[in-house]
């Protein structure tokens, strides 16, 4: 809306200079100069109603302002246009088309679900586009770009994929709740969705090689409105804990959890939960729920984390949810690459793009290359990103996991059992 | 231990489903209404509730009588300026008044869905419990605050049955649910019936709202299927009859959790449907219809 109220200003008042025969005027300046100051037009996508694509929209602005506040993307200003794929396919598509052909951006960024990211892939290669997608984390994204990389390689991921999220919850869960509290259980319960079955396929295999025996897996449609009777199922087999796997839903679980005072810890992937808004949406029903998330505020896993943090909250009233960061690091990345090469070229960019190599809010940002089986897609690792857990503790996040970002001990709400079954 | 369990969840959503769809089959016998916004007034009031209770910070009992307030201004709001326009225009054919009613509720409700996502965003809430802690209901573990819901629902019920039965004006309005035209022959004022009964509708809805956003949360994308629930029950029971909807709501709230805790929660909603299907076919006045 506001950008085409913008376009219109623009035309009026080009019309008006050239009534007044002020054409003259922008003749007698050089055009290298003008071509200077383009706009390097950045489209992004997400379902502006969403925490999580909130997020994204709202990180895209900080990133671009303070891109501008600092000289821009070599010397040209980044503007910004955003547009609502309303969580929908269809949307995003139209919204691809719309960016490349209409408003003329050089890349695109953003996309929280993966069915959206998934049906806007091709488009990247078909209008030969780059695409940065900062929210989704379905495993065949990167696939793609693998399998047929001649169409795909515009495309890249810059958010964990599922597979690699499930290895941070495996990881953290040995550390945090199997050698810690003995604990030897579990039940894993993810919503029905893309990102979710290459997630609960790697939570079965390391899960168990984390020292967590998996007792049952249930996945649930999202559109589930009572969750009492997957509790009750779930409480049945008496695990120690559930690892879940949830972003489209995330309150119905987290409430009834609270409200019905269901006795186990409740671990693993809540996106909704890594926004500061979803205590006010629960009434602080997601006090003591454990999620992994990208960053958070008081995890100082690189000096970029918490400035980022601040700003964001300051700016917004609420904190960054996972996808604000991995927002942000994408615009940078993308400034980079294009610093690198001196253009906004779309196979220079991919070339530019496969060569990074940044230290940003999440950690060390680089891609694996074209021949591995997630080409394109962000390095996991120590090293590199491996995300953080933590845990709704007295109305905060606290980060608990790594070691080196842990502020607290994990807490046990009231009606948790804190020991393992016998 | 999974039939107590079934008897016990059964009877709270069933008793919140009878209270969504009472105040629907009511205005429908008075006024001859189907008003397809009606989960759009629910959700108005189960967001104003929550917002008044948390970010107004006026406690979570203002925030509910915020809520039910803001469920009957909503009413009022549709009333006057949906419904009542259509009724009284001499453009409309008088038989086609129904379709546009119909449709202008229904395009309402879409406006209220998109107005609730702009401002509150689709993102679900939950209202705070009236009551916190869990009470034990023959060996199940059940949350206080549904055990509150369902005596409130009830209580509503009675009360809305004493007025009907014992006052005046109650009276006048299920006289006027069972044949309006004979009121209107006898001298009663229709219009002004029409107005309490706007009021009851929106009172019954923001409680039914308020309540089920305490226990199950309330989004915007909530809105159509409040709205198709409460018009499959109320067709089920046989449209404009309050006996009807309140047997329609239990047996399709003991189906509904049957299906989940003995199927699966993924097709809570769809042995129900069908038997709606089936009872349209046998039985196209519903169960305790007249018309």
């Amino acid at each position: 809306m506001s950008s085409t109220l913008r376009r219109l200003v623009t035309a009026l008042a080009f019309a008006g200079c050239a009534a007044l025969a002020c054409g003259g005027l922008s003749l007698s300046s050089t055009p290298a100069a003008a071509a200077s100051k383009t706009p390097i037009n950045i489209g992004v996508v997400a379902p502006f109603s969403a925490i999580d694509g909130a997020s994204i929209i709202n990180a895209a602005q900080l990133a671009a302002d303070d891109i501008n506040a600092h000289g821009g993307i070599d010397g040209r200003p980044v503007k910004i246009f955003t547009y609502d794929d309303h969580a929908s396919s269809t949307d995003g598509v139209r919204a691809f088309q719309r960016a490349v052909n209409e408003d003329h951006v050089v890349a695109l960024v953003g996309v929280w679900i993966s069915e959206v990211a998934l049906a806007m892939e091709p488009w990247s290669g078909r209008l030969k586009t780059p695409f940065i997608i900062v929210g989704a984390a379905s495993t065949d994204i990167p696939k793609h770009v693998h399998d047929d990389y001649k169409d795909y390689k515009y495309t890249f991921h810059l958010w964990l994929n599922s597979a690699f999220l499930a290895d941070s919850v495996c990881d953290s869960s040995r550390d945090l709740l199997v050698k810690k509290f003995g604990y030897k259980t579990t039940v894993v319960m993810s919503e029905d969705a893309a990102w979710t079955k290459p997630l609960d396929a790697e939570y079965l295999n390391c899960l168990p090689k984390a020292g967590l025996k998996v007792l049952d897996h249930i996945r649930f449609s999202p559109d589930t409105t009572d969750f009492t009777p997957i509790f009750n199922k779930i409480e049945a087999k008496h695990p120690d804990v559930v690892i879940t796997g949830i972003a489209h839903v995330g309150l119905k679980p987290t409430v009834q959890w609270h409200d019905q005072q269901v006795p186990f810890l409740m671990a693993g992937i809540s996106a909704q939960a890594s926004a500061s808004t979803f205590w006010k949406q629960t009434n602080g029903a997601t006090e003591g729920i454990i999620t992994e998330t990208a960053a958070s505020r008081g995890a100082a896993i690189t000096p970029k984390t918490v400035p980022f943090t601040d700003a964001y909250t300051k700016r917004f009233g609420t904190t960054p949810a996972y996808d604000a960061y991995s927002t942000d690091d994408a615009f940078y990345v993308l400034k980079a690459a294009i610093e690198r090469v001196h253009s906004t070229n779309a196979d220079k960019l991919v070339d530019a793009l496969e060569k990074t190599d940044y230290v940003g809010t999440i950690g060390h940002v680089a891609f694996y290359p074209p021949n591995h089986p997630y080409a394109h897609g962000m390095k996991y690792g120590k090293s590199d990103i491996t995300g953080i857990m933590i845990q709704w503790q007295h109305g905060e996040q606290v980060p608990i996991w790594p070691e080196s970002v842990a502020k607290a001990q994990i807490i046990f709400p009231s009606f948790v059992k804190k020991t393992a079954s016998k | 231990m999974v039939a107590t369990q079934i008897l016990v969840d059964g009877f709270v959503v069933s008793a919140l489903y009878g209270l969504g769809a009472i105040g629907f089959t009511i205005i429908f016998g008075v006024s001859g209404v189907l008003n397809l916004a009606h989960g759009g007034i629910m959700v108005i009031a189960a967001m104003i509730a929550w917002y008044v209770a948390g970010t107004l910070e006026l406690g979570r009992y203002g925030g509910a009588l915020a809520g039910v307030a803001a469920g009957v201004l909503a009413a009022y709001v549709t009333y006057y300026l949906v419904v009542r326009p259509i009724k009284r225009s001499r453009k409309i054919a008088e038989e086609e008044k129904e379709i546009f009613i119909l449709t202008a509720t229904l395009l309402w409700g879409i406006m209220i869905q998109e107005a609730i996502a702009y401002f509150f965003t689709s993102n679900p809430i939950n209202v705070p419990p009236m009551i916190g802690g869990v009470a034990n209901m023959l060996g199940v573990r059940t949350p206080s605050n549904e055990l509150l819901i369902a005596a409130v629902s009830w209580l509503v019920i009675f009360l809305l049955w004493l007025f009907v039965n014992r006052t005046k004006l109650g009276r006048s309005v299920l006289a006027a649910a069972i044949n309006p035209r004979g009121l209107a022959l006898l001298g009663f004022d229709l219009g002004r019936i029409e107005i309490v009964v706007w009021g009851l509708y929106g009172l019954l809805a923001g409680i039914a709202g308020v309540l089920l956003a305490t226990f199950l949360g309330a989004s915007s994308d909530d809105i159509g299927d409040l709205t198709g629930s409460a018009f499959s029950i109320v067709v089920f029971g046989g449209l404009g009859s309050v006996p009807g909807s309140l047997l329609a709501a239990y047996i399709i709230g003991y189906f509904e959790t049957t299906t989940a805790y003995l199927v699966t929660p993924s097709i809570r909603e769809m042995p129900a449907l069908v038997l709606l299907i089936l009872v349209l076919y046998l039985r196209p006045q519903g169960l305790l219809g007249r018309r």
